[in-house]
């Protein structure tokens, strides 16, 4: 219960900066993408199940706040979320390369799916100046973002998982 | 164990790649549904407004609060060090009264245009605070803190100063989404003030940073529009109401089959900076089909 609140918490707090404080620090025009941090983190550090929740409900409130259909946003950063959580099994949290790399990875896997699906099909075949002034600015700052939100939520996780383990040996 | 037959106290969980499977049918359902109608916008954006707009409202107060408050600090400084100088250089005092005369002139001509801009008064307005921007980088939207309950609607066109910014494609209870004009996937029918020719405003994600907005199939057989038309918004859309200032023609040219022009508009509001919008509360009349 307690794991859900805390989630919850964090996908209310990161959309919330997502739209409201960072809009008002973007450079250039580009915000960091706080959901792909939480939905990649969550999914390596916690596994497919929890990835995919995190990321269907970011999406999620994506689409009904900015969305032009319901589900689309939900759908990209739900599979997001799954295939980090493949990544579950190789991941210590004393490694932070693996952790950056995954993020920079699905960053650029939402950017080219946006890029493809919201610009491509409707004839935006500029694609070098979406790559050079959307793109990778946007995988850029999410990284320095990355590097302040990252042990929160690998703190606040240890957390939890230390206190649901100390609730489980009270009842054994 | 097998995910279909469980044993007795065994508790049930349901494997992540059966939910992923479940709900990329939900999502793409709701894609498809969505589409075209506005099935779920209802109920959803009722229960997502009332959730996350209280908390978009008081981080933006807060936010224009504090950014206020550093702006009258500056300003406390700033004064300071002009009465210093002041102090100190009588003489300016003069030359900066001449310059004051001058502004004079200003106001005066501010104030004609102001007459001027005094036809969009028949239309009936209500501001609304910008809470919120688009959490991405593709498109340019954002929400409002009015909604259905203060009468706002789907259409509605929404200015800031004396511009057009874009209309409502979104409400909410509590809250309103408003597509730019500038938007990467928004497109404007418009004509030229001067000389009444139709032409099609189309926002470009690429040319967010040049600041201006691009048009095409602009029919000028006669050459008689230049840069420094004005731009409105034609009586032809079905979606925006006639005679709205949408900006001013920055640079035209001769498309290559010599019968269409396109260019590029500097937009009358300035985009970067807007806080504050007005909505129009009067819709453009349709013909139902």
């Amino acid at each position: 219960m307690k794991r859900f609140i805390v989630t919850a918490f964090f996908i209310f707090i990161c959309f919330l900066m997502q739209c409201t404080v960072f809009r008002a620090l973007a450079f250039g025009g580009i915000v960091p993408n706080l959901l792909i941090v939480l939905t990649a983190s969550f999914g390596f550090m916690r596994g497919e199940k929890t990835g995919l929740l995190i990321g269907f409900f970011g999406g999620l409130l994506v689409d009904i706040f900015f969305g032009s259909v319901i589900g689309f946003y939900a759908l990209i950063y739900m599979y997001i979320g799954y295939t980090n959580g493949k990544f579950s099994a190789i991941f210590y949290p004393e490694d932070i390369k693996l952790p950056i790399s995954l993020i920079l990875g699905s960053d650029f896997f939402y950017g080219m799916i946006c890029y493809v699906i919201l610009f491509l099909l409707r004839g935006k075949f500029d694609f070098s100046y979406y790559l050079v002034h959307i793109i990778l600015p946007e995988m850029v700052y999410t990284v320095v973002v990355t590097l302040f939100l990252y042990p929160v939520i690998l703190r606040v996780n240890h957390s939890l998982e230390q206190q649901e383990k100390r609730g489980e040996k009270k009842f054994v | 164990m097998s995910p279909i037959i469980k044993r007795k106290g065994e508790k049930f969980t349901l494997p992540g790649k059966y939910l992923l499977f479940i709900l990329t049918i939900l999502c793409t359902g709701m894609v498809l549904l969505t589409f075209n109608t506005t099935v779920f916008s209802g109920p959803l954006g009722a229960a997502a407004g009332y959730i996350i707009v209280p908390f978009q409202e008081g981080i933006s107060a807060a936010g224009s609060f504090l950014r206020s408050r550093s702006e009258e600090l500056g300003q406390i400084r700033d004064l300071i060090a002009e009465n210093e100088t002041l102090k100190a250089k009588i003489d300016e005092l003069t030359i900066e009264n001449t310059r004051l005369q001058q502004d004079r002139y200003e106001l005066t001509s501010l104030r004609e245009l102001y007459e001027l801009d005094s036809q969009y008064d028949e239309y009936e307005k209500v501001g609304a605070r910008i809470i919120a921007r688009d959490s991405g980088n593709w498109f340019y939207s954002f929400v409002i803190n009015k909604g259905s309950e203060d009468g706002l609607m789907v259409d509605m066109n929404v200015m800031a100063g004396s511009g057009l910014v874009g209309r409502i494609v979104d409400t909410g209870p509590n809250w309103s989404k408003v597509k730019a004009i500038i938007a990467d996937d928004s497109n404007v029918s418009a004509m030229v003030l001067s000389s009444s020719d139709n032409m099609i405003v189309n926002g470009d994600l690429r040319l967010y940073a040049s600041g201006v907005i691009s048009f095409e199939q602009l029919k000028d057989s006669e050459d008689v529009v230049v840069e420094g038309d004005k731009v409105v918004t034609s009586n032809i859309s079905d979606k925006y109401l006639p005679g709205i200032l949408i900006g001013y023609i920055n640079t035209i040219n001769t498309d290559a089959n010599n019968l269409t022009k396109s260019g590029y508009i500097t937009p009358a509001v300035d985009f970067e900076h807007l806080e504050e919008v007005l909505v129009i509360l009067e819709m453009k009349q349709t013909v139902e089909e």
